[in-house]
């Protein structure tokens, strides 16, 4: 019996995973740089982007990288319409599998969304963001830039900085962070710092600004208003937060990167004489982004299933027997 | 699970031979070698490139140039065998697909370890044409098992090498795998010469 490969989030990877997700993506900048910049990996296959909240770069992203494995895409956006939990996600999802598509990539506003098609669908499930939880391809395309820049993960010093409450970035980058032998700090004000995270995960927490110091990467992250319930005051003001938290030139030394997942808030958590400089990794971001979700795309399609008996002789090689 | 019987085909010195008589018949065949450009199929293809451009200068003085194409995203199985539950992709790591030079208008010469099916000389001629577009592709392998499954065959040889459907035939390199050999790793025992 075997379980069909799903990435929904940074639980159903390992550390082996991960670094062979990489080395793929790794693969795949020769691919976007040249001049055909297309490979016929998914030719005939099917991917469908299902996106039930706002995005510009995660969704064009997915598109794109499933058009350069010559995969066909279909881009279903739901915004602002009355689609809830319940029944009527499931009939959406029931509707688009009856095209059979090998992947559904699914963003959602509700925590779980991912689990559902893949219950309700055949089709390889990825979570491009669900609610407050996860967003298991940012986290990657994240270790990816810090490895391409820094040149190593291990013991590389991250200060993931703001609001870490409504982050599922934050959720992701951290396990994969701490999966990866990276040394994570939170900071940011108490009241946006999820109550037992310390001892969930064991990364460090400081509410002192001055802690972003230590760190060769500063990892910001976007004041999610959306998010925070009404009349709670997570925050005197924006203009107080950008005061003290807020990431501007003179906050960073020589020699740090600043990285944000998007889309930034300027003036608010970033201060756009960071935003544009050199020290910021927002460009090389979206560039990771692009040969990253190549590459789960290509590693969902190619990898055996979960609890897939091994045969030793088929890994003597010779794969044009199959 | 049984043990699998092995039998040394070709030792060290065979292969190294062989390459030389490889190299050789690349240089008579192309007597102007400066179009000429070996590619190596990834991974065992790229060292006997570079063994066969090494034994070319010895005898001609000249250096052709080397490349290496990996071809992961030209294979045609992608999620036939990830689905099917009795079928498992080895995964190797994606190396890079590199040219010494442009390919425009080169005679490129693909180089493999084994030729089996055709499968994999057929996904690199398809990845070479996706980088440019060569005068000619020939192609050059250390061992043809036969068994073809397309209409592919090899402009050079080192040796044919007939086998049973269910045989394996593994070349390992010093480069690679520490050993320079061929050996045939039988289904029923391998012991018919």
């Amino acid at each position: 019996m075997s379980t069909k490969r799903h990435l929904m989030g940074m639980n159903d990877v390992d550390r082996a995973d991960i670094e062979r997700i990489l080395e793929t993506a790794a693969g795949f900048e020769d691919v976007v740089e040249r001049d055909v910049k297309k490979v016929p990996t998914l030719r005939g296959r099917t991917v469908v982007n299902l996106f039930y909240e706002s995005s510009t770069r995660t969704s064009s992203s997915f598109e794109l990288a499933a058009k350069r494995l010559s995969a066909d895409v279909v881009s279903v956006k739901s915004s602002g319409s009355s689609v809830d939990k319940g029944e009527s996600l499931k009939d959406t999802i029931r509707t688009l599998n009856a095209y059979k598509p090998n992947i559904i990539v699914i963003r959602h506003p509700h925590i779980g969304a991912a689990q559902l098609t893949a219950r309700w669908s055949d089709a390889h499930v990825v979570n491009a963001g669900d609610g407050k939880h996860q967003h298991p391809t940012q986290a990657l395309l994240d270790l990816y830039t810090i490895k391409k820049r820094l040149g190593r993960l291990d013991d590389v010093k991250v200060a993931i900085v703001g609001d870490i409450l409504h982050s599922r970035v934050a959720r992701s980058d951290i396990e994969a962070f701490q999966m990866m032998g990276l040394d994570v700090t939170l900071i940011g004000p108490p009241a946006l710092i999820p109550p037992g995270i310390v001892e969930a995960t064991g990364v460090k927490v400081s509410d002192d600004p001055e802690a972003m110091s230590e760190a060769d990467v500063i990892y910001v992250l976007r004041m999610q208003h959306e998010r925070m319930e009404p009349g709670q005051n997570y925050l005197p003001s924006l203009r107080e937060y950008a005061r003290v938290w807020g990431v501007n030139a003179r906050r960073v030394r020589p020699g740090q990167v600043v990285m944000h997942p998007g889309p930034m808030n300027r003036g608010v958590e970033i201060a756009p004489d960071v935003a544009d400089s050199g020290v910021s990794l927002v460009e090389n971001q979206v560039e990771a982004g692009l040969v990253v979700r190549m590459a789960v795309l290509y590693d969902l399609m190619t990898r055996p299933s979960i609890g897939t008996v091994i045969d030793i002789r088929e890994r003597t090689g010779e794969w044009g027997a199959a | 699970m049984s043990t699998l019987s092995t039998r040394v085909l070709l030792d060290a010195d065979q292969i190294a031979r062989t390459l030389a008589r490889m190299g050789s018949e690349i240089v008579e065949r192309h007597p102007d070698l400066s179009q000429v450009h070996l590619v190596g199929i990834r991974s065992r293809g790229v060292p006997l490139a570079e063994r066969i451009r090494d034994r070319i200068k010895e005898t001609t003085g000249i250096e052709v140039p080397v490349g290496a194409v990996d071809i992961s995203f030209y294979r045609d199985d992608v999620g036939i065998r990830a689905d099917a539950d009795d079928r498992i992709g080895d995964h190797p790591v994606v190396g890079e697909t590199v040219f010494d030079g442009p390919i425009e208008g080169a005679t490129i010469v693909l180089i493999d370890d084994v030729l089996y099916t055709g499968r994999t000389v057929r996904a690199a001629i398809d990845a070479v044409f996706d980088y440019g577009r060569p005068a000619c592709v020939q192609l050059a392998v250390l061992a043809d098992r036969g068994h073809r499954e397309l209409p592919i065959r090899a402009d050079f040889v080192g040796k044919n090498l007939p086998t049973q459907g269910a045989e394996h035939v593994r070349v390992r390199l010093q480069e690679t795998d520490g050993v320079d050999e061929v050996v045939l790793i039988g289904g029923d025992g391998g012991a018919e010469s």
